[in-house]
């Protein structure tokens, strides 16, 4: 299925782009981030939380939603 | 008076003259007059919240009046809790403000909490969010957070009716040095007025208790394209003991990245040099240098202010161990081109009686 990713703040910089979509089988959010980290060798080791329908959801967590969002941590103020 | 001072507010159904008390009778402790303590302060300020806490150890430069709204020309060099108390006296005379012109720390942290209903996280790095949230736990109070990053921005409304912290959202920070602060990669000078004014809306929703707050949510805003995106967070099991928060204490004292040494011989030679003595005042030999001045280590939090952050500051003490922790402690606060003196005053002394023995 093709899969919506939504990039923010540093991960929208590093991507080059605030979405993109992608063609993902099924599989958790891992193995997800591993596609992504192929497209995007830099996003290797940014720190960030994913989100699938609004809600935030930890690595083995299924992908079932179209849309996944990507956070990373903002310092300032 | 009053009523004529809130009469907007007033008429509206949803506050009325309860909801007007009820804002007046609300403590509101503000970390951080910055970017989004400005706007933050001016509307919570203007709307009558009867007791504002200022927390700010930093002084207003003039790359700051692009986006921190209280100050002009005049505030340059003010400290900045102080600039703020004095502007927000003039906009409202009727409330009570209270500036801290220190540094929040796990020292002062718990008991500036306990006076104040909410807390509000205007702060630019990571170490205070994270103390910000912890001291939070512990005194159990609602933190309404904003975070900025060039064009886009962060709200949420943490530890509030039992909801989510920011451990819940990211558990630890990131590593030093990972994520940019706007002094280092620019900001937008709206954005940060937008999400302030967004706290500062959190921040009356839940002294009124109308609408829904953010609570237990993060709401993302782009002011590129106008999106928000807005997840919920999960709570998670972190729990925090005042031991434990007073033992990471320490870590405010860890250094982080290298810290660069320099011999007396070299330091002497810096340009615009600020030398920062931070052994106890009983301790010889003097330091007896034109640009000295002396901070006990356990005072820095309190005296921010005195060092140049423009400087080259060379810090010192006894041996050497100390003037380390000065710097790491300086380093969460931004405090960029700090030297050790290597080997501290002894090895001064030691130089000195080599020269002699020649």
């Amino acid at each position: 299925m093709d899969i919506t990713i939504k990039y923010f703040g540093l991960l929208a910089e590093i991507t080059h782009c605030t979405e993109e979509t992608i063609s993902f089988s099924k599989g958790t959010a891992a193995e997800l981030l591993s596609i992504l980290y192929n497209h995007h060798p830099n996003l290797l080791g940014k720190d960030f939380k994913v989100a699938q329908q609004m809600e935030l959801i930890d690595n083995n967590t299924k992908i079932t939603a179209t849309e996944i969002a990507l956070l990373p941590p903002f310092s300032g103020g | 008076m009053i009523m004529n001072r809130y009469n907007r507010h007033i008429i509206l159904s949803d506050i009325g003259l309860d909801g007007q008390n009820q804002i007046s009778k609300a403590k509101v402790l503000v970390i951080g007059a910055g970017g989004l303590g400005c706007p933050i302060l001016q509307y919570i300020a203007a709307a009558g919240v009867g007791t504002i806490g200022i927390v700010d150890f930093d002084s207003v430069e003039v790359s700051n009046l692009q986006r921190q709204i209280l100050f002009g020309s005049t505030s340059i060099g003010q400290n900045k809790a102080l600039a703020a108390k004095t502007r927000l006296e003039d906009l409202n005379p009727t409330i009570n403000i209270h500036a801290y012109p220190e540094a929040l720390t796990h020292k002062n942290a718990l008991e500036l909490f306990i006076n104040y209903d909410i807390i509000v996280d205007g702060t630019d790095n990571f170490n205070t969010r994270y103390l910000i949230n912890d001291a939070a736990l512990i005194t159990n109070k609602p933190v309404v957070y904003g975070a900025i990053y060039k064009f886009e921005g962060q709200v949420a409304v943490f530890n509030y009716k039992n909801s989510a912290n920011y451990r819940c959202l990211f558990p630890n920070p990131p590593k030093e040095g990972t994520v940019a602060n706007c002094s280092e990669v620019g900001v937008l000078g709206v954005l940060p007025g937008i999400i302030g004014t967004l706290q500062a809306n959190e921040v009356l929703k839940i002294i009124l208790g109308i609408g829904t707050t953010l609570k237990g949510k993060l709401l993302s805003y782009n002011a590129k394209n106008n999106q928000t995106y807005t997840i919920s967070i999960p709570k998670s099991d972190y729990t925090i003991s005042k031991e434990a928060f007073y033992a990471n204490n320490s870590l405010e004292f860890q250094c982080t990245t290298p810290i660069k040494h320099i011999d007396f011989e070299k330091a002497i030679q810096l340009e615009k040099v600020q030398f920062i003595d931070v052994r106890a005042p009983h301790e010889t030999p003097e330091l007896n240098l034109e640009h000295c001045i002396c901070i006990p280590l356990d005072q820095i939090s309190d005296n921010l202010h005195r060092i140049d952050k423009h400087a080259n500051k060379v810090f010192v003490c006894q041996s050497g161990i100390r003037s380390q922790k000065a710097i790491a402690f300086l380093e969460k606060f931004d405090y960029k081109n700090c030297y050790n003196l290597e080997g501290g005053m002894q090895s001064i002394i030691k130089n000195e009686t080599t020269y002699e023995n020649r």
